[in-house]
């Protein structure tokens, strides 16, 4: 068995909080009732009122951990650069922002925080100190169509180990793995109207590797329709990196986003090689979190009730297999 | 994403003022996955069976507290949360006709880390409650 630790981010359930069908308890409770006990929280999403919550709240928040067993892993901060519309936010005004993120995650106990893949290597190396002073450690979120090799993010890994992969590092989202193109994003093209045959073409682009900076071009000379082009555009943002790259950079990882997009009744998923990419960390002796991260639900939700909860049981038993837990 | 769920299928009403009729009101929720500060919304379109309003003219409420879109422009404190139900107003004198509108809403959003505005849409057809 591996050290791998399993958890959920809360943002898998954001149909049903978003629906008022699950409380924040609820996705707490639901959570720690699979065995993931790592919590990862989106304040913006399910914290009303934030950043001006309540100590209250908090002593509500830490009464859940008690009552579930669970433990806070990461914040997934935001930053709001565009707050103003006639200018974007300056780097002191920044470093406030997520500061406040910092105090915040301090409060609910959580050691990670989440920083978006948009913030400049020169914010992460502001904000080290200040978050190693509230013992939190701040991890960029790598995520598609950025990758572990892409330069932005080879130039947060040498502010990483600049300043120590004790105070930063990344915070790889699997959904850099996508090998196969996800069945329930393209299947809503369908329903929207794209043309099957086009659709084919387009995924088995995608699928094998090929060119897809000239795929909306050719569709469009296919005479494909608004959808069959929004389709070609959307499978360049997707990437189908190598899960193998992670040995050499598993010291600045501290937390996983497990992004996905459907898990199967035979608890697979259909997109992303979980088998390679468990058994790389745990090779790799990674002993962080990996946090479920379902993000089906967008896809579904105009033609089918989204089951979230029934998903992140799936992908929680596809992970506790894969790390080797006793049955 | 959540644009399904914008338009709430409740509290689609004329509003009476002084025993005049000004307006009308709809329940809309967020087309985003979290919540965002009012400075970062850039208003809606709202359009009753074709007849289009523009964005200046609409009022947004939330928890009880009505912006116009420009004073939401420099409302840098409250928030418009995730799943939240806020009304927006539509200036009519007269306000609608009693029975079924096909009515749809566009709803601008500035996120800070995407390069463009997105949009929210959705249509539904509602029944005005008297």
């Amino acid at each position: 068995m591996s050290t791998i630790k399993r958890g959920v981010s809360l943002y898998s359930y954001q149909e049903e909080f978003y629906l008022r069908k699950l409380s924040l308890e609820q996705c707490v409770a639901v959570s720690a009732s699979m065995g993931a006990y790592g919590i990862e929280t989106l304040a913006e999403q399910m914290m009303p009122g934030y950043p001006k919550l309540s100590d209250a709240f908090y002593a509500q928040w830490h009464e859940w951990m008690r009552i579930y067993g669970a433990t806070p892993t990461c914040h997934d901060a935001f930053l709001d650069t565009k707050k103003y519309n006639d200018r974007l936010l300056t780097l002191d005004e920044q470093v406030l922002e997520v500061t406040r993120d910092i105090k915040h995650a301090q409060k609910l106990g959580a050691k990670i925080i989440r920083m978006l893949v948009i913030c400049s290597p020169e914010l992460m190396e502001r904000c080290a100190p200040i978050a190693a002073d509230h013992g939190i450690w701040l991890g960029v979120e790598v995520h598609s169509p950025w990758h572990i090799e892409h330069e932005w993010i080879q130039k947060h890994l040498e502010v990483a180990y600049k300043m120590g992969t004790d105070k930063l590092g990344i915070i790889p989202d699997l959904g850099i793995y996508v090998w196969r193109f996800p069945r329930v994003i393209y299947e809503r093209y369908i329903r929207n109207g794209a043309h099957e045959n086009l659709v084919r073409m387009i995924v088995e682009r995608y699928d094998s590797r090929g060119d897809l900076k000239t795929l909306p071009e050719e569709v469009e000379k296919l005479s494909g329709n608004s959808e069959d082009i929004g389709l070609a555009r959307m499978v360049g943002h997707f990437v189908g990196s190598d899960p193998l790259k992670l040995r050499d950079v598993i010291g600045a990882v501290k937390h996983i986003h497990g992004k996905f997009y459907e898990m199967t009744e035979d608890c697979h998923e259909y997109s992303i090689p979980y088998h390679v990419i468990v058994q790389t960390l745990a090779e790799a002796g990674y002993d962080g979190y990996i946090s479920s991260e379902y993000e089906g639900n967008r896809h579904l939700q105009d033609a089918f009730p989204v089951d979230s909860v029934e998903q992140v049981r799936r992908h929680q038993r596809m992970l506790s297999t894969l790390i080797g837990e006793q049955q | 994403m959540f644009d399904r769920y914008l338009i709430g299928e409740n509290g689609f009403r004329n509003v009476v003022e002084d025993g005049k009729t000004t307006g009308f009101q709809l329940e809309v929720r967020i087309a985003y996955y979290r919540g965002l500060g009012l400075s970062m919304l850039e208003g809606f379109e709202v359009a009753a069976d074709e007849k289009q309003f523009p964005r200046e003219d609409n009022l947004f409420t939330v928890r009880g507290r009505t912006f116009t879109q420009k004073q939401m422009e420099t409302e840098y404190d409250e928030r418009w949360e995730m799943g939240e139900v806020a009304h927006i107003t539509v200036p009519l004198p007269g306000g609608l006709a009693a029975g079924k509108h096909e009515i749809s809403v566009v709803e601008y959003l500035r996120v800070s880390y995407v390069p463009f505005i997105t949009t929210g849409k959705d249509k539904k057809t509602l029944t005005l409650e008297s």
